[in-house]
């Protein structure tokens, strides 16, 4: 908050000098950097980022930190409880439910990232043909976001996946595909908003391409909604990930998927909770983190948010 | 007459279409932002466009650098009309006009250094290799009063008057003839105003520039200009000399806006008779018929609100004088 | 010189004095001094001017008489604001809300925000004139109608089931006058009331604000950056810089007799239009500091050109060197003698 916000620009008037002066001398920095220094200070998007690399290191170092083999059922181990030696027990079939929680973070960060970067990819093209040049195209692309808004995320993705048939690439694409336009509908309005200003018509005062104006104007302007929104996207990923595995038509056993373990154990809840309480604790606070992250970058690049 | 033109906007007119209903398709109205305005500038020289918000001043520079599409009329540059000029063609000559906006909060990309922004033009007309660009900014902010070393900081870092000067660098990068510069200080304070007005003159003669100055501030216009165009909805109303204009103006909305900024001398305002235009600028989307300053004109009578009329030369002294009222120079 | 006699008969009729008001914006980069040691008082009946650019504290000064001032980040951590008497920092919140919109009134710059879009012109004025006068429906209805009139809107009665988008600038600036007027208030505080409006509407409205001043024997604060403005409608003049007083007198003395060499770099910044082509202009060098990080000594010095050695040491305080001009300058009376002003 700075004083005399008010002054600071409107219509016809005055605009702050010493806002400027103000910045000159406490921030020598980008708006990443600013981003960042406002992250730091946002203890919930802290946590949720320390949860996130937690996260991605399990996921790489699975095989190190798990103590079984994910697959191999040993019959005499089957439905432990939690003891010494399966921290989180077994599961029916004598698998260590620890050691498959601990491999099923691969799948579901995968699939949070790999399928929300299909997303963001296919959103962005689309999102600045349709911002930038408006009219016609602008049209088209918009009506045919809106008929994927109008469809049930999961019903879609079963669809596509009754096509594609079963595997973790087709799972990629389905749920990449169909969140596509959002990312879209974000992008055009950020480019919407970014195009009239007088840095593009500088640009195009000067013999700018529109291929220059759009990578070197407009994309690094347009894109932190991005980054904050595809964060928080990869939370439902995860969840849409499984639910069809959840389903039966995500990830095929035996490989481990969190929720495939949460369908196979629904039937013993009450005899068995510890089968279904570790791979769901799991899927919660993995959403919980991406989504606390996401929040706390949205305030972190929202300039209103600045020095409060 | 005048061979030293070197700017020709003839019969321009920018319309725009309002588009209704679902379908893009039934026109809602027409709004003639700039409606069939001609007027040249001579080599050398600060021409002054003024009017009120809406106007169609900015529209004019805009469709002057083709940033927006012309409806119709012509602007002459080295004896070419640039409406019929191809992409090549074009790409040329927007080396030779470019233009200074109003915003300098807005005019700079936030993402790129000012070393890269002033750099751009030279990079897109492949002028020089990495390290020329770069000693050709450094001289470029040093002309406009900045420290050169400070090309890797990005615009926020600077205040309001040091941004609008990197605006200026910018222009100057491709080392034009024309400048448009769109209202270039209105937000600006008045004291850095001051500064960037010493600074556009100083480098009018260093570099023998011809500027396009659009305003709505009288007393900056007339402080800069040597002609002055004064536009009221999309039509050129008046068009003279600076010192005639102010000191003799023919057009009642021009004595209307003279009389509407107060002076800064208090012994001076007590003692001016003031003359306060009544009523609001009518839309634009649906402007009265006939002159469209009638419904506000203290002298309106009743062929002002029947015929539109033309842009007449009241020459006085060998110098042009033109006006666009019926009854031009009469007192009020 | 009538006016001076006017000022003089009315000397001990202070409506407003404000001492030592300081306001504080606390931030992450540090302490804002928006506004640091500003003193005044305003007569009845009276335009008091408060001049200066952008980040000079004049609107910080006025929204802190309200106690408008957003907390946290800001704060009024010290001063006093006598409004007939009364400290109107030490009033709680229900006492306050007495005199906002009653006996002190406020116009914005910006008259496309600061009326409420979902609700009708007629509603708007209204609220006002329910809450603190307790007037009935059909009264305030009356009452609504009577002020649209006097600020000048036509058909008033047709107007008030409006809605502020059907409404331009400047008749929005008119409905905001009129909410302003409808408790007949002691002082108006107008910030910036024209700035985001075109010269010709302008007019109007600092017109339209002078007349109602003159029928209502009501006091204006004048919030504004444009000398134009002051010279036309102020009485006093006080320069703001940097969140503080720098010079204080009658707009006569401002004008034709300026000490501080920031008044007298600010009257050889503007263009004129009443002057023959002028050459270059004078402007003061640099920029404004940051408000975070002040210049020790006088707050000016870094773009003053008549600074000196004693400029360094210590912050010059507002002092009377005529009377009725007070000026913060260590060098004041010299810059007055040697005449220094014509460069």
């Amino acid at each position: 908050m700075y004083p005399e916000v008010k002054d600071e620009k409107n219509r016809n008037g005055v605009i702050s000098d010493d806002f400027g002066a103000a910045q000159k001398k406490y921030s020598k920095s980008s708006l990443y950097k600013d981003a960042w220094k406002r992250l730091k200070k946002n203890k919930l998007a802290m946590l949720g980022l320390g949860i996130v690399i937690v996260l991605i290191l399990i996921a790489i170092f699975a095989p190190l930190i798990s103590t079984h083999d994910p697959i191999s059922r040993i019959k005499e181990d089957s439905s432990l409880p939690p003891n010494k030696a399966h921290f989180f027990g077994t599961d029916l079939l004598g698998r260590d439910i620890f050691s498959r929680v601990i491999y099923g973070s691969r799948i579901s960060i995968q699939v949070g990232i790999i399928a929300v970067g299909i997303s963001i990819v296919i959103g962005l093209f689309f999102g600045a043909l349709a911002g930038y040049f408006g009219s016609l195209p602008d049209t088209i692309i918009m009506r045919i976001a809106d008929i994927f808004f109008a469809f049930p995320y999961i019903l879609g993705a079963i669809a596509i996946m009754t096509v594609l048939g079963q595997g973790i690439v087709n799972i990629f694409i389905a749920i990449g595909v169909l969140g596509w336009a959002s990312f879209a509908r974000i992008f055009r309005g950020s480019i919407l908003s970014i195009k009239n200003k007088e840095y593009i018509e500088a640009a195009r005062a000067m013999g700018a391409s529109h291929r220059r104006i759009i990578t070197r104007h407009i994309f690094p302007n347009a894109i932190a909604p991005i980054i904050v929104f595809g964060t928080m996207n990869v939370g439902t990923a995860i969840i849409v990930e499984a639910a069809l595995s959840f389903l039966g038509i995500g990830v095929q056993p035996p490989t481990p998927a969190w929720g495939k373990m949460l369908s196979e154990s629904l039937s013993y809840i009450d005899i068995a909770p510890w089968m279904m309480l570790f791979p769901g604790f799991a899927i919660v606070i993995t959403v919980l983190g991406f989504v606390l992250l996401g929040d706390g970058l949205r305030d972190a690049f929202d300039p209103k948010m600045k020095n409060r | 007459m005048d061979n030293n033109k070197l700017l020709e906007i003839k019969n321009l007119k920018k319309y725009f279409y309002l588009r209704g209903g679902f379908f893009l398709q039934s026109n809602a109205g027409v709004i003639k932002a700039v409606d069939d305005i001609s007027f040249s500038i001579k080599k050398g020289e600060t021409f002054g466009l003024v009017g009120e918000s809406g106007c169609g001043k900015s529209t004019t520079a805009r469709v002057i650098l083709r940033l927006i599409p012309h409806s119709s009329g012509s602007v002459i540059y080295d004896g070419k009309n640039i409406f019929e000029l191809n992409h090549n063609q074009m790409f040329k000559v927007r080396r030779d006009i470019q233009i200074i906006f109003q915003d300098p909060y807005a005019s700079l990309s936030p993402r790129m250094t000012i070393g890269d922004i002033v750099s751009e033009p030279l990079e897109i007309h492949r002028i020089g290799n990495k390290a020329t660009r770069i000693k050709r900014v450094k001289e470029l902010l040093d002309v406009v009063g900045l420290n050169p070393e400070h090309l890797n900081r990005y615009p926020h870092e600077f205040s309001g008057g040091q941004r609008q000067r990197i605006g200026v660098a910018r222009a100057l990068a491709l080392t034009p003839r024309i400048i448009l510069c769109d209202e270039p200080v209105s937000a600006l304070d008045v004291s850095v105003q001051a500064q960037i007005l010493n600074l556009l003159a100083d480098l009018q003669k260093e570099f023998d520039l011809t500027y396009l100055f659009i305003a709505h501030d009288l007393s900056v216009v007339k402080h800069v200009s040597s002609r002055v165009g004064v536009m009221y909805l999309g039509k050129l109303v008046e068009i003279a000399n600076s010192e005639d204009l102010y000191s003799n103006p023919l057009h009642p909305y021009t004595v209307g806006l003279l009389s509407a900024v107060p002076i800064p001398d208090p012994e001076l305002e007590r003692k001016r008779k003031r003359i306060v235009l009544e009523g609001d600028v009518p839309s634009p989307l649906n402007p009265p018929s006939g002159c469209t300053f009638h419904p506000r004109c203290p002298l309106a009578q009743e062929i002002c609100s029947r015929e539109v009329p033309p842009l007449k030369n009241y020459r006085k002294n060998g110098k042009d004088h033109f006006a666009a009222c019926f009854f031009a120079g009469k007192s009020i | 010189m009538i006016k001076t006699k006017v000022i003089q008969d009315s000397y001990n009729n202070k409506v407003l004095e404000v001492k030592d008001l300081k306001t504080y914006f606390y931030t992450d980069a540090g302490v804002v001094k928006a506004v640091d040691g500003v003193s005044f008082d305003l007569k009845k009946g009276e335009t008091l001017g408060i001049v200066g650019e952008t980040g000079s504290g004049k609107s910080v000064t006025a929204l802190s008489i309200l106690r408008l001032i957003p907390e946290p980040p800001g704060k009024i951590i010290s001063g006093s604001i006598l409004f007939n008497g009364n400290d109107m920092l030490k009033l709680d919140r229900k006492e306050l809300q007495n005199y906002r919109g009653n006996r002190i009134s406020m116009i914005f710059q910006d008259p496309m925000t600061s009326l409420n879009p979902v609700y009708t012109i007629g509603n708007q004025i209204m609220e006002s004139v329910i809450i603190h006068r307790k007037l009935k429906k059909e009264a305030a209805l009356k009452e609504a109608v009577r002020l649209l009139e006097t600020v000048g809107i036509s058909e008033a009665i047709k107007r008030l089931s409006s809605y502020p988008h059907e409404f331009s600038g400047g008749m929005r600036q008119r409905v905001m006058i009129a909410m302003a007027i409808a408790n007949s208030p002691d002082i108006l505080i107008a910030d910036e009331p024209t700035t985001a409006l075109d010269v010709t509407i302008q007019a109007q409205i600092l017109e339209l604000v002078n007349e109602i001043k003159h029928k209502t024997n009501s006091s204006i604060i004048l919030i504004t950056h444009d000398l134009g403005v002051v010279a036309k409608y102020a009485d006093r003049v006080m320069v703001m810089y940097a969140g503080k007083p720098v010079e204080f007198s009658t707009v006569d003395n401002i004008f034709y007799k300026a000490m501080h060499p920031y008044t007298l770099g600010l009257m050889n910044s503007i263009t004129r239009l009443d002057k023959k082509k002028m050459g270059k202009l004078n402007p003061i060098k640099g920029s404004p500091p940051s408000l975070i990080d002040l210049p020790e000594g006088c707050i000016f010095r870094n773009r003053c050109r008549f600074s000196s050695d004693i400029c360094k040491k210590s912050f010059p305080p507002l002092r009377e060197i005529e009377s009725g001009h007070f000026v913060a300058c260590h060098r004041a009376e010299e810059i007055l003698k040697k005449d220094q002003r014509a460069i």
